[in-house]
Order: structure tokens, then sequence, then C-alpha cells
């Protein structure tokens, strides 16, 4: 059985709950049977409102959404079958952890023993065997979440909704859990969609990742690709550490192109530029860039240290080099990086690959 | 195991629990002062009357007191004849006393409280006594009048003796003890506390039932509507309680009465002709609709404060595991709902069962409660005995509810706010 492309398809939407204000503008996006796709962006991008319009809780104001290419926008929550986690996991605290599991399977008139073993099922899966009888308030955080899990996929949902559902952890908890998640959905091959803003959470666990800002998706691309190679500088920014410049594109020939700065000039990979004389923003991610490059690189600065921060792994190393005070380098700490000290000069490398010219700010 | 026989010391060999106490007792003592006005407070505005109530209730002293010679020669009587020369004397002697100190007609309302025809017997005995003789009492008090002949009168004279009785609260429950000590109901057609204390039960309920039909959405629309809608209803439902109780029963008894204001709406829009206009109030209607509007915050607060504890998300999880919008409510938000109804509906149920003002102006003959009776015996017969054994009645009964709430839904359920 061939997996479907767009299981489900987000075909045109826009949503706006005032009537002045689009939150989610023209969105077009496809999720492929058995992915896991994250929603990510800052809070009041939308990304949110998407879920719970998936969900069957808010309406598009235009277009449609398609489950398993059947139009959903006007089939109630209750009848669309998809399983949820809640961002405070929403578990019924006057219900027992077993009561909680067998809530969707007693509204689907599933009898009683075959619910017995798929509670079981649901509850080895998240580790939890034992805990049928507690009540969700005698659990802990991380406990209750793997219970919101396992209730969300007790009865065999195609697809399942995670709305932040791990904002609420600790971070050590949190890592863990990202991983107890990834697990599962690889082992039951369950789709998955994942809203959350902090994007290590999305890098690690998502198949493909949706960037979204002011309504709109921004990327929908792998975690490596949206990483190396963020198609515009919102991107850049939200994902991962990033060092940029302000410039105007002076040249652009063979895939190569020239930026000037205010006192210098760069060379940089021509993503979003066309021409001369655009305003551009270059970006350039911080391991991307080296301290004294043996190897021959394109581009050479020399720069002064005005900041060490010791990180233990690594050393964080804040660096004013042509004019932008906040260039950040990452050193990993090894003995061969001495002179590295406040107040040196050092020079800077990095190939002009790595430097995306992308839209200005 | 031997570290706890072992005793913790603080450096300078006190015994570490020793000195904990001590460190606390300060603090103990202060928030004892803290709380000592309120303790105070409650003890002379609440045991204290009670207690003095409780005490009234049963106090029968005052025939004791008035008869003491008489009850003491009456110790030796078997109570099936007519007693001994010796009663009649000691009788005649108490009796004089009361007539010197001016209390016979006390005696005789007491004792006719007990049976019926003392008064006029009494008054002829003060009249006749003066002339009496000495010696030969018996023969002389039966000459007054054929019932001191009668051993019925000196039984009921005797089952006075004791200092405390149970009667006001048999008289409470339409019951008398009768000559032989049995404990009978009064006849049929006598019997008014009973049916008060029905009707007592019926409205507290009904409209406690009343009140939480309609509060239970006001409560979910202030729990879930947003704050400047919420606050505005809010203001709505606790604008009532800005009003003073008088003025509001009294705008029922305006809108209600046959010229109101509703009946004239009814009979505009055809629903009723002219002629035949309902009566709504000086009965049970009355007293049904002023006591739900009234009562009605005390039902929409302490379910507010629950829903609004309650995560929306939840009627969420529920719809999107599966459930109607019925079932979600019902299996997901009610049951958490339950701790508010339970506070809302103990609150206004005890409040409907004391309730008296508003009874006692719109209620009339058929919708007044226990306590416009309880008022009536205070204000009017100043029987206090019989109004303190009824108002301790109405406390054990709410006592009661109390206690079998907490069997069935539990105390701790409760959320007031």
């Amino acid at each position: 059985m061939a997996l479907k492309k767009d299981f489900v398809k987000f075909d045109k939407v826009d949503k706006s709950y005032d009537g002045k204000v689009l939150v989610v503008k023209d969105l077009q996006l496809d999720i492929e049977e058995g992915e896991f796709v994250t929603m990510l962006g800052p809070s009041g991008s939308g990304k949110t409102t998407c879920l719970m319009m998936l969900a069957g809780f808010e309406t598009p104001t235009n277009g449609e959404i398609y489950l398993d290419g059947n139009a959903i926008s006007s089939i109630p929550p209750h009848k669309r079958g998809i399983g949820m986690v809640f961002q405070n996991y929403a578990l019924f605290p006057h219900m027992t952890v077993y009561e909680n599991l067998a809530f969707p399977l007693r509204v689907r008139k599933i009898p009683k023993d075959e619910a017995d073993k798929k509670i079981d099922k649901a509850l080895s899966m998240v580790s939890l065997q034992g805990f049928a009888q507690r009540m969700p308030g005698q659990l802990s955080g991380g406990q209750q979440q793997r219970v919101a899990v396992a209730r969300s996929l007790v009865f065999d949902p195609q697809l399942v909704l995670m709305d932040e559902p791990l904002g609420a952890l600790d971070k050590n908890l949190r890592e863990s859990m990202q991983y107890e998640i990834k697990h599962i959905h690889e082992n039951i091959g369950v789709t998955v969609v994942y809203v959350t803003h902090d994007q290590s959470e999305a890098l690690t666990m998502s198949n493909r990742i949706a960037v979204f800002n002011d309504g709109k998706v921004q990327q929908l691309s792998s975690p490596d690709e949206l990483y190396e190679k963020p198609v515009n500088s919102f991107v850049a920014e939200f994902i991962g550490e990033n060092n940029t410049f302000a410039g105007e594109v002076s040249d652009i020939s063979g895939g190569k192109c020239k930026v000037k700065l205010a006192n210098a000039e760069i060379l940089a990979n021509p993503i979003s530029v066309k021409g001369k004389g655009e305003k551009t923003t270059v970006s350039l991610r911080p391991e991307r860039a080296l301290i004294n490059p043996s190897e021959k690189m394109d581009n050479i600065h020399k720069g002064k240290i005005e900041e060490v921060i010791y990180h233990g792994d690594h050393t964080r190393v804040r660096i004013n080099l042509l004019g932008n005070s906040e260039f950040i380098l990452k050193v990993p700490n090894s003995s061969s990086n001495l002179d590295i000290k406040l107040g040196n000069e050092i020079k800077i490398g990095w190939n002009s690959d790595d430097a995306r010219a992308l839209d200005p700010k | 195991m031997s570290s706890e026989t072992k005793q913790i010391l603080t450096t300078d060999g006190i015994p570490l629990e020793v000195s904990l106490k001590k460190a606390e007792r300060r603090n103990k003592i202060k928030a004892f002062l803290l709380v000592a006005p309120l303790l105070f407070f409650l003890i002379i505005t609440y045991v204290f009357p009670i207690g003095d109530m409780l005490m009234r209730s049963v106090d029968d002293k005052m025939v004791t007191n008035m008869l003491p010679k008489t009850f003491k020669a009456m110790e030796t009587w078997d109570g099936q004849e007519l007693p001994e020369e010796e009663v009649f004397e000691a009788f005649y002697l108490d009796f004089r006393q009361l007539v010197d100190n001016k209390q016979e007609g006390k005696l005789s309302t007491q004792l006719n409280y007990t049976k019926n025809g003392f008064k006029s017997i009494i008054k002829k005995l003060r009249r006749k006594s003066k002339n009496f003789e000495e010696g030969n009492y018996k023969e002389q008090i039966m000459a007054v009048h054929k019932r001191w002949a009668d051993v019925e009168y000196w039984k009921a004279i005797k089952r006075r003796a004791p200092a405390f009785t149970g009667q006001k609260y048999l008289k409470g429950m339409d019951m008398y003890k009768n000559e032989s000590g049995e404990i009978v109901s009064v006849e049929e057609d006598r019997r008014i506390h009973r049916v008060l204390w029905l009707r007592t039960l019926e409205i507290a309920f009904f409209v406690t039932v009343f009140c939480f039909l309609m509060a239970y959405p006001i409560a979910h629309l202030l729990a879930t509507l947003p704050m400047k809608y919420s606050n505005l209803l809010m203001i709505c439902v606790l604008l009532p309680f800005w009003t003073s109780l008088l003025v509001r029963t009294a705008s029922w008894m305006i809108l209600l009465q046959q010229q109101g204001v509703v009946n004239d709406f009814f009979v505009m829009i055809g629903l009723v002709a002219d002629d035949a206009r309902p009566e709504m109030m000086f009965n049970k209607t009355g007293s049904y609709v002023a006591m739900t509007q009234i009562l009605l915050p005390f039902m929409v607060l302490p379910l507010y404060s629950v829903m609004k504890t309650i995560s929306p998300s939840l009627m969420r999880a529920g719809k999107s595991l599966g459930g109607t919008p019925f079932v979600a409510f019902w299996k997901v938000y009610f049951p958490l709902t339950i701790p508010g109804i339970g506070a809302g509906c103990l609150l206004v149920f005890i409040l409907a069962i004391g309730y008296y003002i508003t009874p006692a102006l719109v209620g009339g003959a058929s919708g007044t409660l226990i306590s416009n009776q309880i008022a009536y015996h205070m204000k009017s017969t100043l029987d206090w005995s019989f109004a303190s054994a009824m108002g301790l009645m109405l406390l054990s009964g709410v006592l009661v509810i109390y206690w079998i709430y907490n069997k069935i839904v539990g105390i701790d359920n409760i959320k007031l706010g």
C-alpha cells in the first residue's frame, strides 16, 4: 500500500477571527501519510490556529482542509477521528488513567475485553503499565504527558495532533520525552502534526518542519535543509544561531555574488537576490566560520574579540567583524585555540557557499 | 530504627523536639490571639444563644418551682387513685404562697397547657381558698369544683413535676404525651406543624431545583464569556445583592399581584382573560418565584467559581476523543462541576429552609414556612420555649441534611469559591 502524499491537505486556507486581520493567509500544505510534521513558529504566527482547524475546533474562513481525500470543514471534531494531545495534557481529572484511556473506546462502543487489550497496549507503549488505577493528579508531569499521548493513540487514529505537549515539562524530561514520542511515532507509523515554538524540539523530532510566521508557511522542509539552507532571513534567524551582514549586491555572476557592506565587501551565495543593487541580508551559521583558517577560503577578514563565554564543550566568542559587533563564533574546546583572548585580533574565514544572501530584513 | 530511638540534640544540648516546641510556642500564642476575638464573638453570638435556646426548649422548671411541696408529697403517690390528704395539704400551702405572690395566674396558664380546664378551677380555688379552715384540705378542695375530685387533673399536675420536658418538641411534630404517658399524634384536623414542615422541605427543595436549573447556564456563560461581557453579566447577577431584601420582595409584590405588571402583561398578550387573572401571590407561587430570584446568586457564585477552574481544553479533549458534545459535557464537564453544584444546592437549600421575610410577605397562608411559625410564637403567643424547640428542630434538620450530604458527596468535595 503506497503512502498517500497528501494525506492531510490544506488548500488555500484563510482564517480570520475578527474580520480585519488574517491569522492564517492562503495556507497551502500537504502532509504525507506516516509523516511527522512540525509546525514551528513564534507565538501568534498562526500555527496553533492551523492545528485547531485541523482538529475541528476552528473553521477555516476560506479554503478547505482535506483528510485522506475528504473535505472535513463541515465535519464536527468528534467525527473526525483525530487523536489530540493538548498543551496542558487535558486529562480528565475525575477519572483514573484507565478511565481516561477507556473514554475514546467507550464512545466508540468497543467491547470491554477488546478495549482492555488496547488500553494495556497503549500503556505499555508509554511504559506506564501498573498505573491504570491512578488518578491523573497522582502522576508527575511527565507521566501525565505520557498518559495524554497514550490516550490520543489508544483508539488507533490515523492522525495525531500535538499542541506544544512538552511545554510544561522541565528541560531534561522534555528532551527524553522528545525521543520517546519520536520512537512511538516510528513504531506505529501514525501521522503526527506537532506544534511547538521550540526549534530544537522541532529539529529533533520531525521528518519535515513547516516554519510559520505572520500566518504563512515560510519554509517547509526537512530539519537539516531548514538549518543548512534557509530560504529567507526569517527562517535563518528563527532556526539556530545566525550571523548576519546587511548590505547591497554589487556584483552577481557564476553562482556567486559580491555584497557591499558599510566598509567592506564579502562574497556570498545568492539565494533570493537576482541582480545588482538589491538590498540583502547575508546569513552565516556560526559553526561555518573558522578562526585562523588553514584551508583556502574565499572570505577572510580580521576581527577583534569582544567577549568570550565558556560553555563547557565549546566556547562562544563574540567578535566585532566588518562593523558587526554581534558576530558569534562557536569554538570547540581543544588545546589548540590558545589565542582566543579578549581584545585579540584574529583572522576569520568562511566559504562563500555558506554565506547565504537572503532577502533584506 | 536506631535513629528513631536516639534523641537529636541541638548545639546547646536541649533536645530538638523541646526547643522546636519552644520556638513555635510564641507563634502559636500569637495565632491564637489573632483568632481570639472571633472565637469570643462566636461564643457570645452563637454558642451561647443556641445553648440558651436548647435550655429554654426543654425547661419546665416554672411549675416545678411553683409547687415544690406538692411535688415532694406526690413522690409517694402511686398515681392511680386520688392522692392522700398530705398531697392536698401541700398543694394548698403552695397555692396560698402563689396567691400571696399573685402568681396563681401563671400556674393556671401552665397547667392549662397540660390539660384543658385548669383555668376556671384555679380561679375558683383562689376565691374559695381564702375561707378554708385548717385541716382536711382534701375535702375542702374537692368541694370547690368536681374536677378537683377527678384523678386525671391530679395526674396532669404530677406530669409537670420534672424540671425538664420534651413536650415542646412533641408539639412541634403535632404529637403529645397522653395521660398514660404514650406519645400519640394529635387529631388529624389539628396537625398544623407537620404540614408546615413538609411544606418547608418542599419549597426549599423546589427553590433549590429552580435555582440550579437557572444558575447552571448563567454560571457557564459567566465562566466562558470574554472578560468584558462576563463582567457585565456578573454585575447583573450581583445587582440584587446590593438591593435590600425587603425592597426586592416588595417589588415582587408589585409584579405578581393580581393587578400587577405580570398579570397585566398576560392579559395584554391574551394569555389570560381580564376577569380570570391568576393569583401569583399570597400562595406558594409567590414564595417560589420570589425566593428563587433572591437565592439565585448563592447558586451562581459557587458554580461559577468551580466552572472558572475547568480548562476549556477538557471539553475539547472529550470531543476530539470522539465524544459528541453532549457526551463530552455529561462525562467530562458535568462531573467536574459537582463540587460547585453541591455547594450551591446546600447553600440555597439551607437558606431556603429557614427563610422568613419573603414568605411572610408574599407567601400568604399557603406559602408560609416553619420559620414564620417560629416568629409567630416568638412575637404573638410569647411561647418562647416552643419557638426555641422548633428553631432547634430546624437546626438539627439542617445538620442532618449536611450529614447526609457529607455521606453521599463528601464535604471535602464542596467548593464555595
